[in-house]
């Protein structure tokens, strides 16, 4: 049990280890696809704690992704040049608002929660259109300061890819962390069982509703920090970053990766963001080609890439066992 | 009160278009269990395909004809080799499977026919304008108006008075039981696949001189029939005519009521409903 | 013996529309007691358990579970206060292991449901809580394995072993034997007997098979559509004239009563 435990603490550190020095060796170029791939990841594994463990497809988790780098970008504006005000605002904002409309979509499951979800989504997205005065409407609201963060005489620049790739890393392994204690304590077994069989949970005496209520509040809650760094990383938040095309965009980097396993997503978000710029780079048809791979996935690999090699290992580790 | 009727005639031609979407989509709904992402892409391409004809031959009748005949064929190509694997699995899986024939599609539309936007203008006979409460309105509007009424009227003695309507009506009210009656299964639902697509089709090449061609009219659309359907109750026929009058309506009269407001409505509308009728208006409540 | 009764039932009325699915069903369960339901198909055992489980509400009569009035309360309620149901239908989390299936119901007994702060993976009160379950239903070897891959006798045993993680002071046990073969069936006997003396639940059995009931049962109800129509000892019950010529005369002693 504790080499397991050992196991996949050291795995996970190596990980960490591994992108942190990145950057030492990579162009900017890279280190800025690889800051969004880091980004976007904490959002896929967001949207994943509903749909994986959960079993819920939500279609409006932009929407959550959306308000954080809205909500950070309010705050920049108009109250601090904090970094960390920033995130904290963006989080504790956006889990309000999930656990708002998660009060609301709870009621529901399957198709209609995957409407329902969309439904409030696209309400976010056409607040943050139309109310131009405190929005900017459709161009969006620019971040013209980027935070800085202090340590006694020390001064980071986020203008500094490198910087803001670090702390990109270190705000997501952070939100990581989080997911892994939820996923791994007993809510977190609530949260599976909820998943294979909602009604057996209920009839043991457990409120579904208040389950499914607390995974979307924590997985908005997520999606919004992944939001602050997003909105931080483009200089704007804008309302394109809450339409439901942009959940989708969640969906399919799950589904790519697998969402059976626990960093499936963020394999996922990995190549579908490299495989966008090599393909980009040849045409600009990208969403041909997403489509037909992910044609190709739900009828051929549903366990995704990593779940897929992840259920390949095991059974060889199988078959060597039994020899 | 001019405005108030002009409100009502726009509000009834949009309507009427996201009547002939709704129907295909709750129809397949109801008997398939499949919600279908690719629905608003199979309007877009009927849309496109008879743009297309109408350059060949510049006969906008043609277009009408053969556009959604093309497009049911691919259809029906598409629930044999795409679809068909995925029956019995998870819902979420189907949902993306159509959801990436979405995105294969629209894209695929852009390259073949650039992202441009194109205009189909109406055929002479119905091109021009109407005198109407001392203002001139479209005829062409008037025209889907007129013709949405027809074809419901159309598919109601389909689906009352002949065979395949009765099974497909059977079926979309409870599955199991057509299995039991003896429908074939495979057959019936790739029927049922194709007849959808080519109301979709025939939606999108009706809908193509009222609004201007381009590649995210699948994407639009498919949203607000979704919200057509889950308000009318899935796989409800009426269901699906009642949510696209009010969609229709809502559509026109917020434009000109409350223009900041209009795009959010329809999303309103659907979380009302759903958190007071989780089945829809016509919806069997479980 | 406790003088109020576990369970009492009292004038026990549920119709569907027109159909009187029980009428007039009064009975008691007193703690200890292994009781049994039993009537023809159709006589409305299922519908007798959906309305004492909470699923449906009784169109008349009551419902007292430790001498409190429990009419129409809802499933969660009953099972706070001990009283729960097994299915008859295998109804368990297919994908989760035998231990997280049972580990489930402990969590959620233990109100540590939005306990985010523990781990499972360390050896915790509850893992052990699940695992004395386990071992009290004999599936401790399988502990590990995903609950689909057991054989359809051993996952009627994790169905009962998810009931009894919740502490329950009484157990509807809907059918237990129903599609095992001679085996199994032999085994889930000996079962029920042992959990009935050692786990502190009362079980409130219904069967088909009139062998298991009479070998242990030590009060049986007969239901016949809907009314009640004979109660007492097993060999009271197989004496009974009118329960004879309700199974059809005789085949009580046919089915090796």
């Amino acid at each position: 049990m504790f080499g397991v435990l050992n196991k996949n603490f050291l795995t996970g550190l190596l990980i960490v280890v591994f992108l942190a020095l990145a950057p030492l060796v990579l162009t900017t170029h890279w280190i800025i696809i690889l800051t969004e791939i880091i980004i976007m990841s904490l959002y896929a594994m967001s949207f994943n704690l509903l749909f994986g463990y959960t079993g819920l497809l939500s279609f409006g988790q932009a929407g959550f992704f959306g308000a954080g780098a809205y909500f950070s970008a309010l705050t920049l504006a108009h109250f601090t040049s904090s970094f960390w005000v920033c995130v904290a605002v963006g989080v504790i904002g956006t889990a309000l608002l999930a656990f708002v409309i998660g009060w609301f979509c709870v009621r529901l499951d399957e198709i209609y929660f995957a409407i329902l979800t969309l439904g409030f989504g696209m309400m976010l997205f056409t607040l943050a259109h139309n109310w131009r005065s405190v929005t900017g409407g459709s161009d969006g609201l620019t971040i013209l300061t980027l935070p800085v963060l202090t340590f006694s005489s020390y001064r980071l620049e986020l203008f500094n890819p490198k910087i803001f790739y670090w702390l990109s890393l270190i705000t997501v392994s952070l939100g990581i962390v989080v997911l892994r204690q939820v996923v791994n304590s007993p809510f977190g077994l609530l949260l599976t069982a909820t998943r294979e069989n909602s009604q057996r949970v209920s009839f043991v005496g457990q409120n579904v509703r208040t389950v499914r209520l607390v995974a979307f509040t924590i997985a908005g809650a997520l999606a919004g920090m992944a939001g602050v760094l997003f909105g931080l990383f483009n200089r704007i938040a804008s309302p394109e970053m809450l339409h439901w095309s942009f959940s989708g965009k969640a969906v399919l980097m799950t589904i790519l990766g697998g969402s059976g396993v626990f960093l499936g997503p963020a394999v996922g978000t990995s190549i579908f963001f490299v495989l966008e710029h090599f393909i980009t780079s040849y045409t600009t048809n990208w969403m041909i080609f997403l489509g037909a791979i992910l044609i190709a996935l739900v009828l051929l690999f549903p366990m995704g890439v990593l779940g897929t090699a992840a259920s390949f290992i095991s059974k060889q580790r199988g078959v060597m066992k039994h020899e | 009160m001019e405005g108030f009727l002009i409100n009502v005639l726009n509000g009834l031609s949009w309507g009427m278009l996201l009547f002939m979407i709704s129907m295909g989509l709750t129809t397949v709904f109801g008997v398939m269990g499949v919600l279908n992402f690719a629905h608003g892409s199979l309007f877009m391409l009927g849309a496109y395909m008879s743009m297309q004809l109408v350059r060949w031959v510049s006969s906008f009748w043609v277009g009408l004809i053969f556009a959604p005949l093309f497009v049911a064929l691919l259809a029906i190509a598409l629930e044999r080799f795409l679809l068909r694997p995925v029956y019995g699995r998870d819902v979420s899986f189907q949902l993306l499977l159509t959801f990436g024939i979405m995105l294969f599609l629209d894209d695929g539309v852009r390259l073949v026919w650039g992202p441009a936007h194109h205009v189909v203008n109406p055929p002479d006979i119905l091109a021009g304008v109407f005198p109407i409460f001392g203002q001139t309105y479209p005829v062409y509007r008037l025209f889907l108006i007129a013709i949405g009424p027809a074809l419901g009227l159309g598919l109601w003695a389909f689906f009352s008075y002949s065979r395949w309507g009765k099974i497909i009506r059977a079926a979309a009210m409870d599955r199991e039981m057509a299995e039991i009656v003896g429908v074939r299964a495979p057959i019936l639902f790739t029927s049922v696949f194709g007849f959808g697509a080519w109301l979709a089709a025939l939606g999108g090449a009706l809908a193509a001189p009222h609004q201007s061609v381009g590649p995210a009219i699948g994407e639009h659309i498919i949203i607000e029939s979704f919200i057509v359907v889950v308000i009318g109750g899935m796989g409800s026929f009426p269901g699906a005519f009642v949510g696209a009058l009010i969609l229709g309506l809502l559509a026109s009269f917020g434009a000109t009521m409350a223009p900041d407001f209009q795009m959010a409505l329809p999303y309103i509308l659907l979380a009302i409903i759903l958190l007071t009728r989780p089945r829809g208006i016509f919806g069997e409540e479980s | 013996m406790n003088n109020t009764p576990l369970l009492e039932i009292k004038n026990l009325h549920k119709n569907f529309g027109k159909f009187q699915a029980l009428h007039g069903v009064s009975l008691t369960v007193s703690e200890g007691c292994l009781t049994a339901l039993i009537g023809p198909n159709g006589a409305g055992k299922t519908t007798f358990y959906n309305v004492v489980s909470g699923r449906y509400k009784p169109s008349g009569g009551r419902v007292y579970f430790q001498g409190k009035d429990v009419t129409g309360a809802p499933t969660h309620k009953l099972v706070g206060l001990g009283l729960l149901r097994s299915f008859q239908i295998t109804n368990i989390f297919p994908k989760l292991t035998v231990l997280e299936n049972v580990l489930t119901p402990v969590i959620i007994h233990n109100g540590k449901s939005f306990s985010l702060l523990n781990s499972l993976r360390r050896k915790t009160d509850l893992r052990e809580q699940a695992e004395q379950i386990l071992d009290m239903v004999g599936l401790t070897r399988y502990a590990n394995r995903s609950a689909s891959t057991l054989a359809y006798g051993d996952k009627r045993l994790v169905e009962i072993a998810i009931a009894l993680a919740r502490k329950p002071k009484l157990v509807l046990l809907d059918e237990p034997t129903a599609g095992m073969n001679p085996e199994e069936t032999e085994r889930i006997i000996h079962l029920i007997k042992d959990l009935s003396t050692r786990s502190g639940a009362t079980f409130f059995i219904t069967e088909h098979d009139m062998k298991v009931v009479f070998s242990i049962a030590q009060r049986i109800f007969v239901l016949n559509q809907g009314r009640p129509l004979a109660e007492g000892t097993p060999d009271e019950i197989r004496a009974n004239r009118f329960v004879r010529e309700a199974y059809l005369g005789g085949s009580l002693d046919a089915r090796g009563a």
